[in-house]
């Protein structure tokens, strides 16, 4: 901001102070909010997964042992939380993603449906490629 | 390196984790999370499994996976903190995100190195 003819230098701007909760008032910023605290969930399974490989590297005794301490009712818990996250994450990257990037085939705008179906396709065949790899 | 090379590089890392996150980890929560430990499928034989682990394209493919839903992870939680609780410290907010992602990123790199 710069100051007009006549006014002195130090400007103060008037900035009302925003309560912590402000995002709790609305539906919209509320989903906004729990999307950004999907991060903490993603952070969670990236460190459970370490812990899935760290026992599988270590000993057949190990890797019971942490299907036994996975399967204790805070860490169902908590995965069942995880689980709900991450699929909010989905849902919402998969439909911000044509907002995101314009896809153009041929000069023309590929419609946002087509981005969203093509995205829960891919999700389909990596879920499906997954599942076939480590239970197979 | 200047705060203006950085800066791409991260959302860049962001976008790439916010998309390996949202086709790999509802089913990796789902498989190795509850119907593994719950017994709603038989969890995968021991050998099996680490066999799996044990592949070189399994290290490249997890490495990739667990680093860059790292750095989104942390990318998306600093902007939480800044807008969601207002938090004016910036610089220490971003310093403990990302060091946090890097931390992460070297124990995934001693896990997967110790199970290969």
């Amino acid at each position: 901001m710069t100051p007009s003819a006549g006014t002195p230098t130090d400007v103060r701007l008037y900035r009302p102070r925003i309560s912590t909760w402000w995002w709790t008032r609305k539906r919209t910023y509320f989903l906004f909010v729990m999307r950004e605290l999907s991060s903490i969930f993603v952070a969670w399974f990236v460190v459970y997964l370490l812990l899935v490989v760290y026992a599988v590297g270590q000993s057949e005794a190990a890797y019971e042992r942490f299907l036994d301490w996975a399967a204790s009712p805070w860490v169902i818990a908590l995965n069942v939380v995880a689980l709900v996250f991450v699929l909010l994450h989905t849902v919402t990257w998969f439909a911000l993603t044509p907002q995101a990037m314009a896809v153009r085939v041929m000069g023309q705008k590929v419609p946002s449906f087509h981005i969203i179906a093509g995205q829960y396709t891919g999700l389909v065949v990596v879920s499906g490629f997954v599942l076939w790899l480590v239970t197979r | 390196m200047s705060r203006r090379r950085v800066e791409p590089l991260v959302w860049l890392m962001f976008s790439a984790g916010g998309v390996l996150a949202s086709v790999f980890l509802p089913i990796l929560v789902l498989l190795f999370g509850l119907a593994f430990p719950l017994g709603w499928i038989d969890p995968p034989g021991y050998d099996h499994l680490r066999a799996v682990v044990g592949h070189p394209l399994t290290f490249v493919v997890l490495l990739g996976l667990f680093v860059l839903m790292l750095v989104h992870s942390a990318h998306r939680f600093r902007y939480t903190l800044y807008d969601g609780l207002q938090i004016k410290k910036k610089r220490t907010v971003a310093v403990l995100c990302y060091g946090a992602a890097i931390v992460g990123s070297v124990a995934a790199v001693a896990v997967l190195w110790g199970a290969a």
